[in-house]
């Protein structure tokens, strides 16, 4: 009853708009939150056998909470030379690309801001776009660290794209579409040699793709082991060295909530989105189904994404460049030209 | 329908009025890094046109190419080279230069405008539907084959002829 109700809910254009901005404005932090709480300190704290924070809330878990709270609490400085209209402009320019992200993210058939025909190719698009705030950060600092660490950003975001768009490109082939909806419908009504029990997770014909997309979105979030732009050892925070206060948390929120964004691609692109095998796509039931089983899957994505961040030490700035122009480059194309070739055969 | 076009022209014309703006202090303002970052309020302000008229594929790919990609470079060039904050005092010209560029500027101004509106004098955009990407994808490899192998290829010969240019061995 409930979810016939919530299915035949059609309200009119601006009621609608002012729900999505509301649901995105909670969602990010509340996202962003969630990934920090459970990987940032309490996973990592178990992979490294000590407790982790304690004391703020049960076993710890507020702690984020006050910590974001002490962040707005800071003096908010800039640094004497600095381009103040930029320097204030790149934190936000950051966070709007992660914005933006969202809007495509499906959470079932139609629990979406915008269902885009182009949908894969838009979130590529709007996901380069943080490369300009950081790059901005980066100049407006006036330092030469900052600068450094921008550069070095700059230069990883743009080796890296190349080969998320390619990995992405084997998944488009096999699914005929780009659109994330009829991407998730594609591996729903597939079937594995006729069986159709779990339909067609990409993940079983894709998982090179996987593994390069999985690589590149660490080294997009610049986490270790792609952490060169931000190496505090060397060049003490890159970027955002000079920010401090919520202009730091506003960096801090736009790489978790980017985090989660991405989990959530690929979970779309390769686990199967919100469906589940035994459930129509059609069904009603995926307007509160829907959300869970994608939450799930982004959990796990995001488990792995940490569980490499934990584990590896930092690559050396030529080792990422060579990494990415000479193995996963060559490696996605190869994938393509399977793909397409095996696409035109079956 | 009307009230949908009335609030798109609206939407044009301010749109349109950013972009000029920024155009213009593209070339007056007095800072390398500021002219590239307004250059990306100029580049974003097309992307939206290419919205406006239900061309979402043009304007996702505008927004990955030029903001994305092109930008990206322009600022990463220029702070490898002369990242100075605050302005610039070589980027001025004399006079004279000013006037020829600001002639050039405006013939290019009107040769362009004038074919444009030579070639469209009079037509209407009718009903808006949003342009199907798979529609796009057949008609760029099936009827503008040709075009678009051709400027693949130019491409790849201005790529190949600029890593010729900058080698140095």
């Amino acid at each position: 009853m409930t979810l016939h109700l919530l299915a035949s809910f059609a309200p009119p254009y601006w009621l609608s708009t002012v729900i999505k901005v509301l649901v995105i404005s909670i969602v990010v932090p509340t996202t962003a939150l969630i990934l920090g709480m459970v990987f940032l300190f309490k996973v990592m704290s178990w992979m490294q056998s000590r407790l982790g924070p304690q004391e703020a809330g049960p076993r710890g878990t507020l702690q984020l909470l006050a910590d974001g709270v002490k962040f707005l609490q800071k003096e908010d400085i800039a640094p004497n030379g600095a381009d103040m209209f930029v320097f204030k402009a790149a934190p936000l320019v950051v966070l709007m690309s992660t914005l933006l992200l969202y809007v495509a993210l499906p959470a079932s058939a139609h629990l979406v801001v915008a269902n885009l025909d182009v949908g894969i190719f838009y979130v590529l698009a709007v996901s380069s776009l943080s490369v300009l705030g950081v790059l901005m950060a980066g100049w407006a600092s006036a330092n030469k660290y900052s600068l450094m660490g921008g550069l070095r950003a700059a230069g990883q975001l743009i080796a890296y794209e190349l080969p998320m768009v390619l990995a992405v490109l084997g998944v488009v082939i096999q699914a005929g579409t780009m659109s994330l909806n009829g991407i998730v419908f594609a591996q729903a009504d597939g079937t594995i040699f006729g069986w159709s029990g779990i339909g067609n997770p990409y993940i079983l014909t894709q998982f090179v793709g996987f593994v390069i997309f999985i690589a590149a979105v660490q080294a997009e979030l610049t986490q270790p082991p792609f952490d060169m732009p931000v190496a505090e050892s060397e060049i003490v925070s890159g970027y955002q060295v000079e920010y401090t206060g919520f202009r730091f948390l506003i960096f801090f929120l736009a790489e978790f909530a980017t985090a989660f964004v991405f989990a959530g691609i690929a979970s779309i692109l390769f686990l199967g989105g919100w469906a589940v095998p035994w459930l129509e796509t059609g069904s009603d039931w995926y307007y509160v189904l829907g959300p869970i089983v994608l939450f799930a899957k982004v959990m796990i994505v995001s488990f792995i994404i940490f569980w490499v961040r934990f584990t590896y030490p930092r690559f050396r700035e030529d080792q990422l460049q060579s990494f990415a122009w000479k193995f996963l480059i060559p490696l996605a194309l190869v994938n393509i030209v399977i793909t397409a070739v095996l696409k035109v055969v079956f | 329908m009307l009230a949908l076009l009335v609030a798109q022209n609206i939407a044009f014309y301010v749109i349109a009025a950013l972009i000029v703006f920024g155009a213009l202090r593209v070339v007056t303002c007095k800072n390398l890094v500021h002219a590239a970052l307004w250059l990306v309020l100029v580049l974003a302000g097309v992307a939206a046109q290419y919205i406006l008229v239900a061309a979402e594929f043009v304007a996702i790919t505008q927004i990955l190419v030029y903001l994305g990609a092109i930008v990206v470079l322009f600022l990463f060039g220029i702070m490898l080279t002369r990242a100075k904050t605050g302005t610039d005092t070589d980027l001025d010209h004399g006079s004279g230069k000013k006037i020829i560029s600001g002639v050039i500027g405006l013939l290019l101004l009107g040769i362009m405008g004038y074919a444009l509106w030579d070639e469209y004098r009079g037509q209407e955009i009718g009903n808006l539907t949003v342009q199907r990407t798979a529609a796009v994808s057949d008609s760029i490899f099936s009827t503008y084959l040709l075009p678009f192998e051709v400027i693949s290829v130019l491409l790849l010969a201005a790529l190949i002829g600029a890593i010729v240019l900058a080698r140095r061995d």
